[in-house]
């Protein structure tokens, strides 16, 4: 409850603990992003499952030549962009939650979301890979 | 981390048990959470066997109890009807009043009562409510204008009125915050259902002008966005209210003065 150590004795006022450092003035943007990434997941995951569905049929090369239909390969890299966004959206809340020791907190709230631009990175120019590799 | 396991002193024992006077007419057995802070002992839960032919409620029984078995046994209660909340427990594992809980509302068998989880218990099941008073007091809880007052009554019209239905009636019993996931782990910083409740019924009271200042201090990512939806508190509102609605609106609200 308190940032002070423990042997240094809180006569702060219960109003004065509640209040704190007052509202942060933000978090709305995090509700409406998470919101707004899991609408654009609907269509785009169902897009994702008929595309694996496709895949077993295939040889590597109609594999490639598929996903490397434009279409697809702006799906694939919206579907893993998008995917990454929310996934870390959805993480961060998580650790605030339940993460209460401050330095592993921070530590994974920075680490999620240099891993989901790094993981939504390579997704693209794994893509973008197959798409000039066909074209 | 959260601690999901009790500290070593904070692990309950078995207690004492309580035999029912010869003669009794119809019995059921009450396990009941004991602390008592002047003792340095562990809690432990009593057992009470009590004649319940004459005692309707919860509430009932606990005074039964310490009238005739146990005058150390310590619980608020006030009213007696539902109005005042003193008497917010959680009686098997679902927090509520014990004056309005009906013993033939409970399933058959033994009765377990805790005081209200996941607060500081202050002896056997009275909770330590400061920090929840606090958090009620944030939100500043009155009518707040700048407009010159009126001569008269401040009007609404029935319309307006219309919109605290099912707000101004909380009683404050906390049994809605204090069964709440998110509120366990971030008390220090989420307020919780019973206080958003509160602070809608003032942002959407017509002759509230500050309400565009209400919005700013909930603005936060603990305040009000640790709500999760998970409805324990609209599934535990002992005056069947629907605190989970209201954090849904004030949120709509937030949604609404961005984009």
């Amino acid at each position: 409850m308190s940032s002070q150590p423990q042997h240094v004795q809180d006569m702060r006022t219960p109003l004065k603990r509640v209040r704190a450092l007052g509202a942060a003035r933000s978090g709305v943007g995090h509700w409406w992003w998470q919101r707004l990434t899991a609408v654009a997941l609907v269509p785009l995951c169902l897009w994702f499952v008929w595309l694996v569905l496709r895949l077993p049929h295939l040889d590597f090369a109609s594999a490639h030549v598929l996903v490397a239909t434009p279409w697809n390969t702006l799906l694939l890299i919206l579907f893993t962009a998008i995917g990454f966004w929310h996934g870390q959206l959805g993480l961060q809340v998580i650790i605030e939650d339940y993460v209460h020791t401050r330095w592993i907190e921070l530590t994974l709230l920075i680490a999620i979301k240099f891993l989901a631009v790094i993981g939504a990175l390579a997704c693209a120019l794994a893509a973008l890979n197959i798409w000039l590799a066909v074209y | 981390m959260a601690d999901f396991a009790l500290p070593k002193n904070s692990k309950i024992k078995k207690g004492r048990h309580y035999t029912a006077k010869p003669g009794a007419k119809k019995v059921r057995t009450f396990h009941v959470y004991r602390w008592d802070p002047d003792t340095g002992e562990n809690p432990r839960m009593d057992s009470f066997e009590v004649d319940v032919s004459n005692t309707p409620m919860v509430l009932d029984v606990l005074l039964k109890i310490k009238n005739e078995i146990d005058p150390t046994l310590t619980l608020r209660r006030s009213c007696r009807e539902g109005i005042c909340g003193s008497c917010a427990m959680n009686i098997n594992g679902g927090n509520t009043l014990a004056c309005t809980k009906a013993l033939h509302d409970l399933p058959e068998g033994d009765v377990k009562i805790y005081p209200l989880p996941h607060m500081p218990v202050v002896k056997d099941l009275v909770p330590d409510l400061t920090h929840f008073y606090a958090q009620y007091a944030s939100i500043k809880p009155w009518l707040r204008t700048q407009s010159a007052p009126p001569d008269r009554e401040r009007l609404q019209s029935p319309e307006e009125r219309k919109k605290l239905d099912g707000l101004y009636e909380c009683i404050l019993c906390a049994c809605c915050s204090t069964s709440c996931p998110s509120y366990w782990w971030n008390p220090d910083r989420y307020l919780g259902p019973a206080i958003l409740l509160q602070a809608y019924r003032w942002i959407i009271d017509s002759r509230d002008e500050d309400t565009g200042a209400r919005l700013d201090d909930l603005e936060d990512p603990f305040r009000l966005y640790r709500c999760h939806t998970i409805m324990n508190c609209t599934n535990t509102c002992p005056k069947h209210l629907n605190p989970a609605q209201a954090i849904g609106e004030i949120k709509q609200l937030m949604v609404k003065r961005t984009v």
